[in-house]
């Protein structure tokens, strides 16, 4: 629902992304409840939460995949944009094992039947970004998990979408690629300054990278506090992880974080089941 | 006791690698097993009836295979025509011919049926009742309904051969897209992947593999039932070689029809790894 032309004057910067009431159950369970939030274009929000507190839910929902049981989500695309709304980096291995790197990475822009040129441009600039140019014509099997990932990521960002979705991209790598990873995506985001909406269980990784934080309750997933993270762009992580700032930052979610996880964890003892 | 120079015994360099070896013992045993045969049936130790020489078998495969004339043709045209006019060929042939028409047949519907009720919910709660009911008979059991409705041409040899290629290539098929982690079908959504391109982009060749590996069950499960239905109401065929031998006690001939399976069954196998390795480049193993 377009906002009406009142609305529009009022809002200081219209949000690319705006939220409200939104609630997701999936039968007895309350994923999602009442979550309202704007999310300003440019702006790198990242969520975290206790596991199965329904980040991932509410991405999904984000993402198309998913349909929400009650409120609205709005993303402020301009009229006539070709460009998707959308493009999510989806947590652990994403990209078609039966398709060779160029072909996982020109994946979205094929699907919308882009110019053969242009894909080939596209394409090729990420590839080169993300350090792949050299891989590709082989398959997934013959990358590293790192590297998958770098292909998953090259994917999202060729489609050119008004919004990048990831969720937990990282989670499943070690801790070096994983510190490499977060360099190499704060460098191609700083491009472009696309919105990012980032799902994490890493504290640091939401101080590392975002812009603002927004921390959720253990199940049902309600909004709980939003951190912004007023550290300097472009950032340097080795840096950033010895200044000052950077630690209250971690220790300011952490704090705000851990009884959700004490929480989630006495509930899932309550119930028996892992979620 | 004289002073000796200690040194560590020389180890003799290993000449052959333990690849080489296997290899080298894995021809060796056929071979190996072939003279022991021929040996025993010369001295009299088996009875020749049951077990003639592989000499006399090789001797009459030569024979049905029209090869000495074959040879002494003077032109590559008139070779092939001896050739082509062996009997062995001709029998082989055949059964070559029910083959492929049963594997043709039996394999399109099975795919497209198959892959339908991987995707398709309905489908899979009609089809597969049925499937599940039929599924359990011996394929072979079938044959004199076949022959009754088929008649003794053609058509009942082909139609074995495809239900035996039906069977397990549908059911592969459902399964292999059944299987497709639900991670790619997402990623087809994201990434608007129209039905066309989601059953040519993820469901394909995301079952693929699982396919490929029906499809190579079904042609083996083929290969046995064209040499039983050939047995029963076929005036050619390797199948009917084999029991025109029995019928006229020509043992050796026998011998000569198994040889040709095992020789089709492992061509075919070599056949399909590589037609498997092809299709499918990026299996890992």
């Amino acid at each position: 629902m377009p906002l009406r032309p009142v609305e529009r004057a009022v809002a200081a910067v219209r949000p690319a992304i705006r939220i409200r009431e939104l609630t997701k159950t999936f039968g007895d369970l309350v994923a999602v409840d009442h979550v309202s939030l704007d999310i300003v274009p440019g702006e790198f929000f990242m969520i975290v939460g206790p596991s199965g507190c329904g980040k991932t839910t509410l991405l999904r929902i984000l993402a198309g995949l998913e349909t929400a049981t009650s409120g609205s989500i709005e993303i402020d695309v301009p009229a006539g944009s070709k460009r998707p709304d959308n493009s999510m980096v989806f947590q652990g291995d994403s990209i078609f094992p039966w398709m060779t790197v160029w072909q996982n990475a020109s994946y979205g822009l094929r699907m919308r039947k882009v110019a053969a040129a242009q894909i080939k441009d596209v394409v090729g600039y990420y590839l080169d970004r993300t350090g792949l140019a050299r891989f590709a014509h082989y398959y997934p099997h013959q990358l590293s998990g790192g590297m998958r990932q770098r292909v998953a990521i090259a994917r999202a960002f060729a489609n050119d979408p008004h919004i990048l979705l990831m969720d937990e991209p990282f989670s499943a790598l070690d801790a070096q690629n994983k510190l490499l990873l977060q360099e190499e995506l704060l460098h191609i985001w700083e491009e472009h300054k696309k919105t990012v909406v980032f799902i994490t269980h890493s504290v640091d990784e939401a101080v590392l990278l975002g812009d603002r934080v927004m921390v959720m309750t253990a199940q049902p997933g309600r909004l709980k506090q939003f951190v912004p993270i007023a550290l300097e762009r472009p950032r340097d992580i080795m840096e950033l992880q010895g200044a000052p700032e950077y630690g209250e930052l971690v220790h300011r979610i952490w704090s705000s974080l851990r009884d959700e996880v004490q929480r989630a964890r006495e509930l899932e003892e309550r119930i028996g089941v892992k979620s | 006791m004289t002073a000796q120079s200690v040194t560590a015994p020389a180890r003799r360099p290993r000449e052959l690698s333990l690849r080489d070896r296997d290899r080298i013992l894995s021809i060796a045993s056929p071979i190996g097993l072939l003279l022991v045969w021929e040996i025993a049936a010369r001295a009299g130790l088996i009875d020749t009836r049951f077990f003639p020489a592989p000499s006399s078998i090789l001797s009459l495969l030569v024979q049905l295979l029209n090869l000495r004339e074959a040879w002494a043709q003077p032109t590559l045209y008139k070779t092939w025509v001896a050739l082509t006019s062996g009997e062995l060929e001709m029998d082989t042939a055949a059964s070559l011919q029910r083959l492929f028409w049963g594997t043709l047949f039996g394999g399109v519907p099975a795919l497209v049926l198959g892959i339908a009720m991987g995707l398709s919910r309905t489908t899979r709660a009609l089809v597969d009742p049925l499937i599940a009911a039929t599924y359990p008979i011996p394929k072979s059991a079938i044959l004199p309904l076949v022959l009754l409705i088929f008649g003794l041409g053609e058509s009942s040899k082909i139609f074995m051969v495809a239900v035996g290629v039906f069977f397990p290539l549908a059911i592969n098929a459902t399964t292999g897209v059944r299987e497709i982690n639900k991670i790619y079908l997402d990623v087809g959504r994201n990434y608007k992947a129209d039905r066309w391109n989601t059953f040519w982009t993820i469901a394909l060749p995301g079952a693929l593999p699982t396919i490929v590996t029906g499809f190579k069950l079904g042609v083996g499960i083929g290969l046995i039932l064209i040499a039983i239905a050939e047995m029963n109401g076929a005036k050619n065929g390797l199948g009917f070689m084999i029991w025109s031998a029995w019928e006229i006690f020509a043992v050796e001939q026998m011998y000569v029809g198994l040889f040709m399976f095992g020789l089709i069954g492992i061509t075919l196998t070599v056949a399909l790894n590589e037609l498997e390795r092809i299709i499918i480049p990026w299996k890992t193993s």
